[in-house]
């Protein structure tokens, strides 16, 4: 038989690029050499983990995060030659939140890898985190023998139960001839309708065992079906009723960036001079720094968005699912309100409020076709009441006391010139980062906003950082939650990724301490992190560089100096320990009777 | 109250898996479950019955059918079907109780599927009340044990 070797010399292209079709139409119609053809027919029959490799080729993934392991062997072997990027990282969970920065940051898939059994449980935290919020990710896992299955072998977990509740779906595959088809569908199904996570488990003898194989054109589901437009009887409802409002607010969500509908927004906006609030994942979507914004809704949101959403008489909902962070207390949210919610995920629609006109299908569809037809109602008095809101409630802080979180986000804001993609971890950092950050453009701020995942913004920067190698990615962590995935220290310094770690050290799991100072008499119960490391040892540790910030006045030299070193660095913010994140919506509270943060 | 949700699913491993961790997972109690292969041997029919309010079953439905591996559900409650349910009883018979409970037996059209000297099994079909009638009927003669496929149900007229 003739070597794979010899047809590219004859046909100079590229041709490994080609799909099957393409390859088969070239031999017909080119050269109709039979040999050749034979040759190329031949071809088609690859094992499994060649089938893997080459799918993530046709797919468009460049780059790969994960660990190998026992029953993956096979897939590494041909990742060995392949043309993809792989990041060994020190952690899966790592590479599970590493693919999902990924994907936020660029818009495409993240794809990570894992061995069978821990390996695999080590992503699920990622997936939760990727499948709350969206963001479609591929996990390949190893997976023992299918003889095995079920025997309680060495490194076995039945993963597809393990992660069926926190993906969109998943696959185990039991033959090499489902493969090629289960690959297809993963990415579709990851990528199209509300995005999320895919993973798929294959059996070590699957990755070894050959088939004829032809990559799928064409993904063929009868059971699903996303829809895109929306329905236009609906949106000329949403017309009317936006018309005709007197109160109305945009309360713009994480789904608005996933669709790319930002420009969409901006000209329903421009058109209908209509408010804007968005939720934590919707920070982005319309810029930050525009006067008809209004700020983050819900728990940590501004008193102006808040306040703003319960007078309000017409919401208008885009890509934003009414999580109980944004709405407090149920009963008494937005009491006024009509609801317009347009979602891609009709199960999104009226399961916490009750929704007046639901309009199911893609942000961006939505509000192209509700364009041509809406128009501006007559909003003065109400543009002059957010006013008189908005100056009388700016997010304030004190500057009494030591070095304050807020003053360094707003400097990282300055000295990035609010062009930086920020990841955050959870909790007080994550809070300060959505308040005091500028968010201009859409996928600029990374954060965990549904699981609420301490560890992730970190692997997340990283992630973003290689798919986005010409922005300044900044996590902004917290003493707790860097720790959490410290390791990926390592990822980071030998791949020369140039994420900078902004440490907000408050040796305290701050907003736990934070919620027992305000409800629970100070009883400040195991939320000391007394034995942290120094961080800037840590960072030397691994080979990147590190900075200790104990003043105001060390803060924006600090920045530059980080914004300067082409690597990973690690800023250790000595930050007022009992700083608080106001202003704040108690629990259980409705979301105009929020405490703290007035000037 | 009482709904019963006909769903058409793949008839792949782990999808009974899918739907049943789904109820779980939201805590939503299954009062019965049916399920067998449809006319096309690639799709199953669930027939599902579960007390759940509106809101309650909105999200179910709405849930059902967001799963990648569920083609159509439908909510039937409200609408004309039939429904039915198969129930295998056994009884204690001795011979001389017999009689009496072969005489309920074709009372309810239901038949004998087994004896020995000491019991007698029966089968039943029918709908709820039917069947609850039966039982409270037998339940005098002592019920050994009870076995029921749990609900399987179908619209009634042209629509499928």
């Amino acid at each position: 038989m003739m070597s794979s070797a010899r047809l590219e010399k004859d046909y100079p292209e590229d041709i490994k690029s080609l799909t099957t079709k393409e390859k088969l139409n070239k031999v017909l119609t080119g050269n109709t050499d039979p040999c050749k053809l034979l040759d190329e027919v031949c071809d088609l029959k690859k094992s499994g983990a060649e089938i893997i490799i080459d799918a993530l080729l046709k797919e468009g993934v460049g780059v790969l995060f994960g660990i190998p392991g026992g029953a993956v062997i096979p897939i590494f072997d041909v990742l060995y030659d392949a043309q993809i990027r792989f990041i060994l990282t020190r952690h899966e969970q790592g590479a599970a939140h590493m693919a999902d920065g990924y994907a936020r940051a660029t818009g495409k898939v993240g794809v990570c890898i894992a061995t069978s059994g821990p390996g695999a449980t080590n992503l699920v935290t990622g997936l939760a985190t990727a499948n709350m919020d969206s963001v479609p990710v591929v996990a390949i896992t190893g997976q023992v023998f299918t003889t095995m299955i079920g025997n309680d072998a060495f490194q076995e977990a039945d993963i597809v139960g393990v992660t069926r509740p926190i993906t969109k779906h998943n696959y185990l595959v039991k033959d090499v001839g489902e493969l090629p088809r289960m690959m297809k569908e993963a990415f579709y199904i990851a990528r199209s309708g509300r995005p999320g996570p895919v993973l798929i488990d294959v059996p070590k003898d699957v990755q070894t065992a050959e088939t004829e194989y032809v990559y799928p054109e064409e993904v063929e589901l009868r059971s699903y079906k996303p829809v895109y437009s929306g329905h236009p009887q609906q949106i000329k409802r949403a017309a009317t009723a936006i018309l005709k409002a007197k109160k109305p607010l945009i309360c713009t969500g994480g789904g608005v960036i996933i669709s790319n509908a930002a420009d969409e927004l901006r000209k329903l906006v421009n058109k209908t001079n209509i408010p804007v609030a968005a939720t934590l994942l919707g920070l982005g979507s319309f810029p930050g720094t525009e006067d008809i914004f209004l700020g983050m809704l819900g728990m940590h949101g501004t008193r102006t968005a808040n306040y703003a959403i319960m007078e309000s008489d017409l919401i208008i909902a885009i890509g934003a699912r009414f999580d109980d962070r944004i709405t407090g207390r149920l009963d008494e949210f937005a009491p006024q309100a009509k609801i317009i919610h347009i979602d891609i995920d009709p199960s999104s629609i009226s399961k916490s409020v009750r929704v007046d006109i639901p309009i199911v299908g893609d942000a961006k569809n939505v509000l192209h076709e509700l364009n041509k037809i809406v128009d501006v109602g007559n909003y003065g008095n109400w543009h002059k009441r957010i006013v008189k809101w908005k100056k009388a409630y700016p997010l304030v802080y004190s500057d009494d006391g030591g070095l304050k979180p807020q003053f360094i986000i707003k400097e990282i804001y300055r000295l990035t010139k609010g062009e930086a993609i920020i990841a955050t971890e959870v909790g007080q950092n994550q809070m300060w980062a959505a308040q005091f950050y500028h968010y201009k453009n859409p996928r600029s701020i990374l954060s965990s906003g549904g699981l609420g995942t301490m560890g992730y913004g970190f692997p997340a920067a990283i992630g973003a950082q290689i798919g986005c190698p010409g922005k300044i990615v900044f996590d902004i962590a917290g003493d707790g939650s860097f720790q959490m995935n410290i390791q990926e220290l390592a990822t980071a310094a030998i791949n020369k990724v140039p994420v900078k770690v902004a440490v907000l050290n408050n040796g305290y799991l701050g907003m736990v301490r934070q919620w027992q100072e305000l409800f629970y008499k100070k009883r400040y119960s195991y939320t000391s992190l007394k034995g942290n490391p120094d961080f800037v040892k840590v960072a030397a540790a691994y080979g990147a560089a590190g900075i200790l910030v104990r003043k105001k006045e060390e803060v924006a030299p600090a920045i530059k100096k980080a914004l300067s070193i082409d690597g990973p660095v690690i800023i250790d913010f000595h930050i007022d320990p009992e700083e608080n994140v106001f202003p704040m919506v108690p629990a259980g509270a409705a979301t105009n009777k929020m405490i703290g943060g007035m000037a | 109250m009482k709904h019963t949700i006909s769903a058409l699913v793949e008839n792949k491993s782990g999808v009974l898996a899918r739907i049943a961790s789904l109820f779980s997972a939201r805590g939503f109690n299954i009062s019965s479950l049916a399920v067998g292969k449809t006319d096309d041997s690639t799709i199953s029919r669930m027939t599902i019955v579960l007390d759940a309010d509106e809101k309650i079953l909105e999200q179910v439905v709405k849930q059902l059918r967001k799963l990648i591996d569920v083609i159509k559900v439908q909510d039937l409650t409200g609408q004309n079907f039939v429904a039915r349910e198969l129930v295998l009883i056994k009884m204690d018979a001795t011979p001389a109780r017999r009689v009496e409970i072969m005489q309920i037996v074709s009372l309810f059209r239901a038949r004998v599927v087994d004896v020995s000297t000491r019991s007698l099994s029966v089968e039943v079909t029918g709908d709820e009340k039917k069947i609850a009638g039966m039982l409270e009927v037998l339940k005098e003669f002592g019920i050994k044990e009870v076995v029921r496929t749990g609900r399987i149900a179908m619209a009634r007229g042209d629509k499928s």
